[in-house]
């Protein structure tokens, strides 16, 4: 099958969208399908060889920060030519809500096409305001996926229509047959995720640590992640800062051991989730997890059944549950169990034949890709006759 | 004079122009209609002749194997008007017989039974995607029909209005949990 998948986001920054489109990309060319991935990149930015630039992302504030989006007439010709040369039975296109490269894809193909909404954001004024403009590119979409089902309510709400739900792929073996680090083990409590993003939630950690050390003083706290570290330690007391060490950012490799080796991992996250892969990631490592009780956070756990949740933003829920995890052995031993068992259903093995499952539904019966001719400058060319081949 | 003339042509083309480009979506919408429909009939048809094929085949026992044959048969066989109904009581059939993991277990141990169960598990899984995709393009084109530049230009020409497939499409716990 000929594939492309297209992907809103600069392929030169580290995202969770970007990765997952990396591996399902290389899930498909090892199954033998002909992918072809059409991504933001800087020209000189090194590719694998599936991916095709559709030039450079320009920072614009939309929707109350800065995001890197492509929009313009550059993108759109780079698009309709990657469209006519790619010849696709199917594409697949990411967050087609946001003002980038998905949307121009939407209102520029024809014929089978697959969308992934990933985020769940609230409805922007935007999204209100272009909603007529949105519907007619959006209602090309053949079948849509959402990654949660907190995602798909937002989806329903906010667009109306329906989606299936198909979660993000881990590579679970990856993450299991890790090999765990000497020096991150023994009462640890691990933390993966930017330390100056608040939503990410250390400073909620950072203020149930007194309580935890308080309880089991030999108790160490790993962070792994970009920030400002002084910062991060400033509402902790002096004398309890050497029990946080910072790893800064980590490859995938060290991510996997970090999450084979430690103890607990925390994931105080505040809000703007919509999936939760880290949670998958540690229990593939087999790492007991503790999390905040956010809606995309319980559905991965399974409700609390294969990782334990407390309420969230509250520190000292946070405190109790950590103190009382890492004095019961025999309860991680449970969770490790459990949450290995759970997380199977999150390799890339069953999430890839479930969307190759839908890349077939839409595809039979259907007509192959194309570019949409009754759109842009050649539509209107070609209602008039002027059209040339 | 000719100034006022040129702005209601200007206007009257604008507005034709506006209400072609609505009635080309309006056919994209009810092409992907019946792309969804043929879409949605294969798998129902695919999930029946597997049943069938099970239920044929002597490996379950011969009250299941009766009761998913009439299921299969009746959802194979079905009018139009019936159509929904008879699959969904193919449903209810495939989750009666399969309730338990070791009826599933007993499929795999028969010689190509492994290829069957796979076979049922794709089946059961493929047709409530299908079914939603299905009923996602039916509800875009219903709201775009009701609206009123659509009905008074009467862009929708002949087609019927859409309607969407409702059936009862749960799988049975013990294949689902395999795929999961």
């Amino acid at each position: 099958m000929r594939i492309g998948i297209v992907c809103p986001y600069s392929w030169d920054v580290p995202g969770g969208v970007q990765f997952h489109i990396r591996d399902l990309a290389e899930y498909f060319i090892r199954l033998g399908h002909e992918v072809s991935v059409l991504a933001p990149a800087d020209d000189d930015t090194p590719l694998p060889p599936y991916v095709v630039s559709a030039g450079r992302a320009v920072p614009v504030p939309y929707n109350g920060s800065v995001a890197r989006l492509n929009f313009g007439f550059l993108s759109a010709a780079r698009v309709r030519r990657w469209l006519h040369d790619g010849e696709f039975d199917v594409i697949h296109i990411h967050e087609p809500a946001s003002p980038s490269l998905g949307l121009l894809t939407c209102w520029a193909a024809q014929g089978p096409i697959v969308a992934t909404f990933h985020t769940s954001n609230p409805r922007s004024r935007a999204m209100i305001a272009a909603y007529a403009i949105l519907q007619a590119a959006l209602e090309k979409i053949s079948a849509r996926i959402a990654v949660s089902e907190y995602a798909r309510r937002t989806l329903v709400e906010h667009l109306g229509g329906d989606a299936v739900v198909i979660p993000n792929g881990v590579d679970v073996d990856f993450f299991a047959k890790a090999e765990a680090n000497p020096d991150w083990q023994g009462d640890t409590i691990g933390f993966i995720g930017r330390i100056d993003e608040p939503r990410k939630g250390l400073p909620v950690l950072m203020k149930a640590l007194p309580k935890i050390l308080a309880a089991r003083p030999q108790t160490r706290l790993l962070v792994a992640g970009r920030g400002d570290e002084e910062e991060a330690v400033e509402s902790l007391p002096a004398e309890l800062r050497s029990r946080v060490e910072f790893l800064g950012m980590i490859s995938d490799e060290d991510k996997a051991r970090f999450l084979r080796s430690v103890d607990l991992y925390v994931a105080p996250n505040t809000g703007g989730e919509s999936f939760g892969i880290i949670l998958v990631e540690a229990m593939s490592a087999g790492a007991p997890v503790l999390a905040s009780d956010l809606d995309a956070f319980a559905q991965v756990l399974d409700q609390g059944a294969a990782g334990e949740l407390f309420a969230n933003e509250d520190a000292d829920a946070l405190a109790e549950a950590a103190v009382r995890l890492l004095e019961d052995p025999a309860r991680r031993t449970e969770l490790r169990e459990r949450g290995s068992v759970h997380v199977r259903r999150f390799d890339w093995s069953t999430v890839g034949a479930d969307i190759l499952s839908v890349y077939e539904t839409v595809t039979a019966g259907a007509a192959a890709v194309a570019a949409d001719e009754r759109t842009g400058g050649s539509g209107l060319r070609a209602r008039l006759g002027l059209a040339r081949d | 004079m000719t100034a006022t003339l040129i702005w209601i042509l200007v206007a009257l083309v604008a507005i034709g122009l506006y209400l072609s480009w609505t009635a080309g979506r309006l056919d994209r919408l009810h092409a992907r209609i019946d792309a969804a429909r043929a879409a949605l009939d294969a798998q129902l048809l695919r999930r029946a002749s597997v049943a069938q094929e099970l239920a044929t085949s002597g490996v379950l026992d011969p009250a299941a194997s009766i009761v998913l044959y009439e299921a299969a048969h009746a959802a194979r066989q079905a009018e139009e008007e019936q159509r929904e109904v008879a699959e969904s009581e193919l449903s209810q059939a495939l989750r009666a017989v399969f309730a338990e993991p070791q009826q599933v277990e007993a499929v795999r141990d028969a010689p190509g039974g492994e290829e069957a169960a796979r076979e049922l598990t794709e089946a059961v899984r493929r047709v409530p995607m299908a079914r939603r995709f299905h009923n996602d393009a039916v509800r875009a084109a219903r709201a775009l029909r009701r609206h009123r530049k659509v009905r008074w230009f009467r862009l929708a020409g002949h087609a019927p209005f859409p309607l969407a497939f409702e059936m009862d499409d749960e799988p049975p716990a013990a294949l689902v949990d395999r795929a999961a």
